[in-house]
């Protein structure tokens, strides 16, 4: 049986007029690890806007976990790390363990206060992202790739069931974006995270995903990535309305 | 000086008056400071001003109101000015900072006309303006006592919150946290103790004990809890010095207390030079 984790119904959405997303529809279920493919401006960060509720849509159904997402509260099933989240202040005075424990906020709830084994969830968080020895660190200073890897610990201490990363490895060296994924992979297999990846590393990630979805306003293409790898290139130029390399 | 405090009811009004504001108000300052929201203390500080001169005019010209304490007039005053930030914020949402001159020239604009009716500047209103050790009433100790507990238990209930909206507020919008309720509060909140300052530092400097003692700790903490025993450390030190001074050389607290604030954080960054100067030659 198949359980879709988010599930989209002709969906479209414009900033002041202009068309950012014209009539989506694509589901993603239970354990996938969904690359979302397209270039800038695409509008690959305004569909997962919508799928978090920063935006709403201005036609259209979104439904998460089965739920419509205005009914549905269990936010702190889903994790995200933004396309911006290295944009922070980085003279913020925080050190990581404190952003990564500031991930429980919506778990824990309003007036709760954080429970007493929240230290060690906070150094578990760390390790699964391998910053466990920068705990004490303040998060300014440390470097890009760093930062973006305590910011999926602070997406994993909550324990989400959807994890949604919107190209999670600008900033980071060719050599770690390889290990970056490997670390990817083993949580959406050992966890059975389902994952929603941005990203235009096709050639580094498509040893690992299970679909791709390619979005230029409008989705072209959604489905398993082995269909995704018989897609010849001029079909590809024609959606992007420029030349594509598939890099096998 | 300690005889002193305890044989004069005033001294002690604005020793303990000041003890408390030396620690809210840095302590919501750590908050302002990191979401860059210093000039909006100002702006606020300026409404309350109106709130003040407002409140001394009125009780000039009706006898039935001569002995109405301006402390609430400029609470209210302060909340108002607050409620109104965050809609102009919003109206002109790409240009938010525009939010800060309008509601602070109106404040500066109805202060003026408020003074001008009550005939001008005197002591009174001199003693809001830059301070006073020996203007505190019993009643505004109570009152700075009340918007402590109020601090005190915002902050218990929403620290977390405030937390995650200080450092990431797309973060905390997209985790499905009330945001904009909580900062609306958190406004609400400052406004309160802005109030609460103005009998002690004085309306021209309270921002400068929500900024000057957050801006030293930054240079040495590492952390966010760090940071703000830091600042409040930095907050009594020139709260308790200042009005020392003050009292002894008669001069009004507000002066001193920001002068203090000033010679700690040249301190903080002075010594942070040389120690990292002699980090590098030892390396
Ligand atoms: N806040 C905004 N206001 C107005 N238009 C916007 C806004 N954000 C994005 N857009 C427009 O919407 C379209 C889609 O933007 P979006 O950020 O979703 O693209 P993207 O696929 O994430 O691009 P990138 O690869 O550069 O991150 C673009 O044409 C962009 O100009
Ligand atoms: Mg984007």
């Amino acid at each position: 049986m198949t359980n879709p984790i988010i599930q989209l119904q002709n969906v479209s959405f414009q900033y002041d007029g202009t068309q950012a997303l014209n009539n989506i529809s694509f589901q993603v279920e239970q354990g996938d690890f969904l690359a979302l493919l397209g270039p800038n401006g695409s509008g690959k960060s305004t569909l997962l806007k919508l799928i978090l509720g920063l935006l709403k849509p201005a036609s259209g159904e979104i439904e998460l976990f089965g739920e419509s997402i205005q009914s549905f509260k269990q936010r702190e099933w889903i994790g995200y790390v933004s396309q911006k989240s290295n944009a922070f202040n980085s003279g913020f005075p925080a050190t990581v363990a404190e952003v990564v424990k500031s991930g429980l906020t919506k778990k824990i709830g309003l007036f709760n206060h954080y429970p007493k084994d929240v230290d060690k969830r906070v150094i578990k968080a760390l390790e699964a992202v391998g910053m466990e020895n920068f705990a004490t660190r303040n998060i300014g200073q440390l470097s890009g790739g760093q930062q973006q890897r305590v910011f999926i610990a602070r997406a994993l201490i909550a324990e989400p069931k959807l994890l949604i990363l919107d190209e999670p490895t600008v900033g980071i060296d060719h050599e770690n974006v390889q290990s970056f994924y490997d670390m990817l992979v083993k949580l959406n297999e050992e966890r059975q995270i389902t994952m929603i990846l941005v990203t235009h590393d096709v050639d580094i990630v498509s040893e690992h995903i299970s679909h791709v979805a390619c979005l230029n306003k409008t989705i072209h293409f959604h489905g398993y990535k082995n269909d995704f790898d018989h897609i010849s290139e001029q079909k590809l130029d024609a959606w992007y309305g420029h030349k594509v390399r598939k890099i096998h | 000086m300690i005889e002193a405090i305890l044989r004069y009811e005033f001294l002690q009004n604005a020793f303990f008056s000041g003890l408390i504001i030396g620690i809210i108000a840095p302590l919501l300052g750590v908050f302002i400071v990191v979401r860059r929201l210093s000039l909006i203390a100002d702006a606020l500080s300026h409404v309350t001003l109106a709130g003040i001169a407002g409140s001394l005019y009125v009780s000039q010209n009706f006898a039935a109101l001569a002995l109405l304490n301006p402390i609430y007039l400029g609470i209210i005053a302060s909340v108002s000015g607050s409620v109104l930030i965050e809609r102009l914020r919003r109206l002109y949402k790409h240009y938010e900072e525009l939010a800060i001159p309008i509601i602070m020239s109106g404040g500066i604009g109805l202060s003026a006309i408020f003074i001008s009716l009550a005939s001008g500047f005197n002591t009174d209103l001199m003693s809001y303006l830059f301070g006073s050790v020996s203007a505190v009433s019993r009643q505004d100790l109570w009152v700075v006592l009340a918007i402590a507990a109020v601090v005190v238990i915002f902050l218990l209930l929403f620290f977390k919150e405030l937390f995650v909206l200080s450092f990431d507020e797309e973060y905390a919008k997209a985790s499905g946290l009330p945001a904009k309720w909580i900062h609306l509060l958190f406004m609400i909140v400052v406004a309160l103790v802005i109030a609460a300052s103005m009998r002690i530092v004085g309306i021209l400097l309270v921002s400068s004990l929500m900024t000057l003692p957050v801006a030293a700790a930054m240079r040495l903490a590492k952390g966010f809890k760090q940071a703000i025993l830091y600042a409040i450390i930095f907050g009594e030190l020139a709260v308790i010095m200042g009005l020392v001074s003050a009292f002894y050389l008669n001069l009004a607290p507000g002066g001193t207390i920001v002068v203090t604030s000033i010679l700690i954080l040249l301190f903080v960054i002075v010594s942070k030079k040389v120690t990292i100067r002699n980090k590098e030659a030892a390396l």
